[in-house]
């Protein structure tokens, strides 16, 4: 379980989070929901340790952000922020291989070596492996980035808005894959935009508006026509399909 | 040190011995200049006191490019950028304040005066101390921004070098004369009582960053995937600091500034390497270094008789480079 107790945060004396409390449960795939500049880039930087922690406590699985060494924490949970520019110049498969860095710290062995055939098999990338990041498009790249994020292995992981530049089919092979983690036992928190991806594969929806946590519970009970329309402050309908419910909104 | 290969499909290592074969012939061609800077033209008479004094200043040449090379490497690492070098940054204008305010205080006798190893190793500690402290800072707290940093560090140069100038400025004729002489570069006038502790310091920071190599390639990725994969960020970059501001004052000791020559030899090592890893990007770049250094002077001091030029030329092509870089905008 992730724990968030009292959480706020301040960018350049601007608040940015109000006194977050919420959880993101135990084997479970869960949705960060909310309009843009919502903070929930930030609370997910926070839990991942990528901002220092400013007020209140967030445990991992047990391990306090704040006080575990960064490198234990980094076998616990795996983060893959919004910003994903990489400075160095990189083929695929070395990027991905860098997930396995927590593991081994720069001695990979054959376990290693599998896990990264692995991941990069699992995106459809091991025929782009010997291409340089900025010799394939958006989406491969982002595919990358989160092969190297599901490299690391780790009980959780957390991705935010990892759909973003992805193909209808590389974008729900994704959640199938997600889901299949999650029934393995794994825990995803995961930041969505497309509400409708929320709405047919995750357990758990927190809903965010403003720095603060204006719903949460299980996806059927936040993903309510009332609650949507007041969250994105613009009408929504909801129908249904296959038993899940179907968010309309491009019309 | 494995860290950047998959062996998905793809084997590694016809690129892993490309990249060797091509270290292996740097060296060798090193190991040429370095015997044509040794043994071309001696005479009959004299010949060892003439090797003593040429195997001097190769191993200061060899020193200072090795310094030149590693260290923009490193730093270029940690300001995840292929524009900036420490120079650039202003560290050895740092360096050369340091100096001026130690002509200061003590006079220009007393510097002179002073023990050279106790005086070196004395700036050597300001000088990594002040730097980590001023630099650590800079890029630390969120100077993401290039611009601002290229522009601070050239505010930081230029300050640095002016309070070096007025301190030059307010001193007598003669102490005026050493301060200027330790704030230009010559590859033709080298300090030869340091060179035992300049090349011990170096090869003491170089074997330290060749053993941070697998760390380095984390840290090159940038800040949030480095903190992701668990590495303590912080520690690191200060420690990498640290090794930039020892190279960076144990050349700047032995040549005085020089601006640009970093930046040609991390282009080159970043262009002959087909990869990122530092394990192969350092060795490149010392190499590379030491092949242009050697082979330079010679051309210049002994078929050109034009000794001092070398210098001048370095920085020319360095400048030109650095305008190419940054037209093209392969500023990141
Ligand atoms: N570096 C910064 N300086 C100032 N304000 C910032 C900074 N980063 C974020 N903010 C502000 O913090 C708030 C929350 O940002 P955050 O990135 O967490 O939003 P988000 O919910 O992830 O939005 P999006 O859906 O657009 O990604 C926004 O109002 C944003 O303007
Ligand atoms: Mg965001």
């Amino acid at each position: 379980m992730i724990q968030i107790d009292g959480v706020s945060h301040r960018i350049g004396g601007a608040p940015i989070l109000h006194d977050i409390s919420t959880r993101l449960p135990q084997g479970k795939l869960t949705a960060l929901i909310g309009p843009n500049g919502a903070g929930k880039s930030t609370l997910l930087r926070l839990v991942g340790r990528l901002e220092p922690l400013q007020a209140g406590r967030i445990t991992v699985a047990g391990h306090d952000v704040a006080t575990t060494p960064t490198d234990r924490l980094a076998r616990v949970m795996a983060i893959l922020g919004q910003q994903t520019a990489i400075a160095s110049r990189l083929r695929l498969s070395e990027l991905v291989a860098f997930g396995r860095w927590p593991h081994h710290k720069g001695r990979p062995g054959s376990v290693d070596r599998a896990k990264v055939t692995e991941a990069l098999d699992a995106f459809a990338l091991t025929p782009l492996a010997g291409r340089f990041l900025d010799e394939v498009s958006g989406g491969q790249a982002q595919r990358a980035h989160i092969a190297m994020a599901v490299a690391q292995d780790t009980d959780w992981l957390l991705l935010d808005e990892p759909l973003n530049n992805l193909d209808m089919a590389h974008a729900r092979a994704l959640m199938r894959r997600l889901r299949a983690m999650v029934d393995g036992g794994r825990s995803v928190g995961m930041v969505v935009h497309e509400i409708n991806y929320a709405a047919a594969w995750a357990d758990h929806v927190i809903a965010m508006k403003n720095g603060r946590v204006v719903a949460q519970g299980p996806a059927g009970s936040v993903l309510t026509e009332d609650l949507l329309s007041d969250l994105y402050d613009t009408p929504i309908q909801i129908g249904e399909h296959r038993g899940r419910p179907l968010v309309l909104h491009h019309c | 040190m494995d860290s950047g290969f998959a062996g998905a499909g793809l084997d590694p290592r016809p690129r892993l011995s490309r990249d060797a074969a091509m270290l292996g012939g740097m060296a060798l061609l090193l190991a040429a200049v370095a015997a044509l800077w040794m043994f071309q033209g001696l005479g009959q008479g004299n010949r060892s006191f003439l090797l003593g004094l040429r195997g001097a200043k190769l191993a200061a040449l060899v020193t200072v490019a090795v310094a030149g090379g590693v260290s923009t490497i490193l730093f270029q690492t940690v300001a995840a950028n292929r524009v900036l070098t420490p120079s650039i940054m202003g560290f050895d204008a740092l360096y050369v304040l340091l100096q001026s305010g130690l002509v200061v205080a003590l006079g220009g006798a007393g510097f002179v005066g002073l023990p050279p190893a106790a005086k070196f190793t004395a700036e050597v500690a300001a000088m990594t101390a002040l730097a980590a402290l001023l630099f650590g800072t800079l890029l630390l707290k969120g100077a993401r921004d290039l611009p601002k940093m290229i522009l601070t560090g050239v505010i930081l140069g230029v300050l640095f070098r002016s309070v070096s100038g007025f301190l030059g400025r307010v001193l007598d004729p003669n102490e005026f004369a050493v301060v200027q002489s330790v704030s230009f570069a010559s590859f033709n006038r080298v300090d030869v009582t340091l060179l035992p502790w300049a090349v011990a310091a170096t090869a003491l920071a170089v074997a330290a960053a060749w053993r941070m190599s697998a760390i380095l390639d984390v840290l090159a990725l940038g800040r949030d995937p480095a903190v992701s994969l668990g590495l303590r960020h912080r520690a690191a970059v200060l420690a990498v600091l640290t090794l930039v501001a020892v190279l960076v004052s144990v050349s700047t000791a032995l040549v005085g500034p020089v601006a640009f020559f970093g930046l040609i030899l991390a282009g080159l090592a970043h262009g002959l390497m087909r990869t990122s890893r530092h394990a192969l990007l350092l060795p490149a770049a010392g190499l590379s270094g030491a092949i242009l250094l050697v082979g330079g002077q010679w051309l210049f001091e002994r078929l050109l008789s034009q000794a001092a030029t070398l210098s001048v030329v370095v920085e020319f092509a360095g400048g030109l480079f650095f305008l190419f870089l940054l037209l093209k905008g392969r500023i990141r």
